[in-house]
């Protein structure tokens, strides 16, 4: 596994999604309400570019009619075919068992520990005074 | 031909009330000076004309009258040449086309009586159908709950085509009716003609109304995943009846497809639709709309990936096959008898009683 520094926190404010490319991989980061999340930018059903599609919420009901809507943004659906992910797991909801789009994990580190490694930021320059968004691979 | 075994079951026998005098002895007197003083003759509907050719097989219409409206003419023709064990009789009058919810009411409890009277008291195998006034749920209800304390009724049955989808919340307490009570739900081909009964409109002729069948049965079991029905009554099993079954492989492929799409619509239906079908919706047997080629149907059946959806029929008086090749070929004797008798058993749990 190897970290890679992705951009300064102040480059990726909530409600805003990164595109990038690491090791031949599209990947997309996302900050959700201040959460940091990771996804493979491409959908396991036909390779669109699934983290260009809307955030929604989760809706599930036991009953007919009685919707239970929660985790507002959480769920990204595919700008092809609709499906739906959750940017937390991967996991499609249309058929969870087979079809998972790659999750990472992405955290906020602080400048000075990532000017010590292992990290990988190959097109930033790292200052100890900032924090960075860091995506693991 | 693959053999048929003894001790089936068959799901779909049309007996005919011969005229709609047959039922003044079961209606109330007001009903019955109703018939007569409005010179009421009988309740034909387009579905079936009576010289059509398939609503009767040729060596099974009688000299006059309406063919299947003698107990032991059915028995003959359509029971004892396979040695069956039970034959569940849909009786198809027009009494669906009624506007009023009264005079439905009355028809149909006058039709289930006269069910009851004239066919399942005249033969052990027969079993029967409880016809509702869909026109309203509430007195559907009421005369389920009439009929279902005889036991021989092993089922509900509605037309294809009503007023209303039949996954509308409307109909539920039907649903709720049949699941409390183990009947099945049947749909039959077949409308009321309130609406077109063609999606696209009216048709001009015969060949149109009974190809639209198909359609009609897709949009319903649409209708019945989408709203929910198998959410909220999770031991509703729904019988097409005469409805074909080849078109099911291509038409769950492109139901999943938009289930998947525009899931978050109908949250409550947490399953694909094909496990759905699976485990709550059968169809009959004839008419088969394939080839009579074993390898084409023996593909369409896998592609169904269940050999429990199957229920053996004849569709009597129905012209949907000739002599006693009711069967398919090349079907093995294992789907033999799930079609015939494991799969009939297990949808109409009033029949292990």
């Amino acid at each position: 596994m190897t970290r890679h520094v992705v951009a300064p926190v102040d480059e990726l404010p909530p409600g805003s999604r990164k595109f990038l490319t690491i090791d031949e991989r599209p990947i997309a980061i996302f900050n959700i309400k201040g959460e940091f999340f990771g996804l493979l930018n491409r959908c396991p059903h036909q390779g669109a570019s699934l983290c260009e599609g809307p955030l929604i919420g989760l809706a599930e009901a036991e009953t007919p009619g009685d919707i239970r809507y929660t985790r507002r943004g959480e769920i990204l659906r595919c700008p092809w075919h609709g499906w739906e992910f959750d940017i937390r797991t991967g996991q499609s909801y249309c058929d969870p068992k087979k079809f998972r789009v790659r999750a990472y994990d992405v955290n906020v580190e602080p400048g000075a520990r990532v000017v010590k490694g292992p990290y990988v930021a190959e097109t930033l320059a790292v200052s100890v005074e900032d924090d960075y968004v860091v995506v693991d691979l | 031909m693959a053999s048929v075994i003894p001790d089936g079951i068959d799901c779909d026998l049309h007996p005919a009330l011969p005229g709609i005098h047959n039922l003044l002895p079961y209606l109330s007197d007001y009903w019955s000076d109703q018939v007569t003083n409005r010179g009421m003759v009988d309740l034909v509907s387009a579905s079936y004309p009576l010289n059509s050719p398939i609503t009767a097989r040729p060596d099974w219409r009688p000299k006059a009258g309406k063919a299947g409206s003698v107990v032991a003419e059915l028995t003959r023709h359509a029971l004892d040449p396979y040695g069956t064990r039970f034959g569940i009789c849909n009786p198809l009058y027009g009494v669906q086309m009624v506007f009023s919810e009264d005079m439905a009411t009355a028809f149909c409890s006058a039709l289930n009586d006269w069910l009851a009277k004239e066919w399942l008291d005249k033969d052990a195998r027969l079993r029967g159908s409880i016809v509702i006034p869909v026109q309203s749920t509430e007195k559907a209800v009421v005369e389920i709950e009439r009929c279902a304390a005889d036991r021989r009724f092993v089922q509900v049955l509605m037309l294809v085509s009503n007023d209303n989808p039949l996954g509308r919340r409307v109909y539920w307490p039907i649903y709720e009716a049949c699941e409390r009570h183990g009947l099945a739900l049947g749909v039959h081909a077949g409308s009321n003609y309130h609406n077109a009964p063609l999606a696209v409109g009216w048709g001009s002729y015969h060949t149109e109304d009974y190809v639209g069948q198909a359609q009609a049965f897709q949009t319903q079991l649409t209708s019945l995943i989408v709203e929910g029905v198998f959410a909220k009554y999770p031991n509703l099993k729904v019988v097409m009846l005469e409805s074909g079954f080849t078109w099911l492989p291509t038409y769950l492929w492109r139901l999943q497809k938009f289930w998947r799409g525009v899931r978050m619509e109908t949250p409550w239906v947490d399953r694909a639709p094909q496990e759905i079908v699976r485990s709550n919706v059968r169809f009959s047997l004839q008419p088969i709309d394939a080839p009579p080629d074993p390898a084409m149907l023996e593909r369409v059946i896998d592609h169904m990936q269940s050999d429990e959806l199957l229920l053996f029929s004849t569709d009597y008086p129905h012209w949907q096959f000739d002599g006693e090749r009711v069967l398919p070929e090349g079907i093995s004797s294992d789907l033999v008898r799930k079609i015939m008798i494991d799969n009939p058993l297990a949808t109409y749990p009033r029949l292990n009683a």
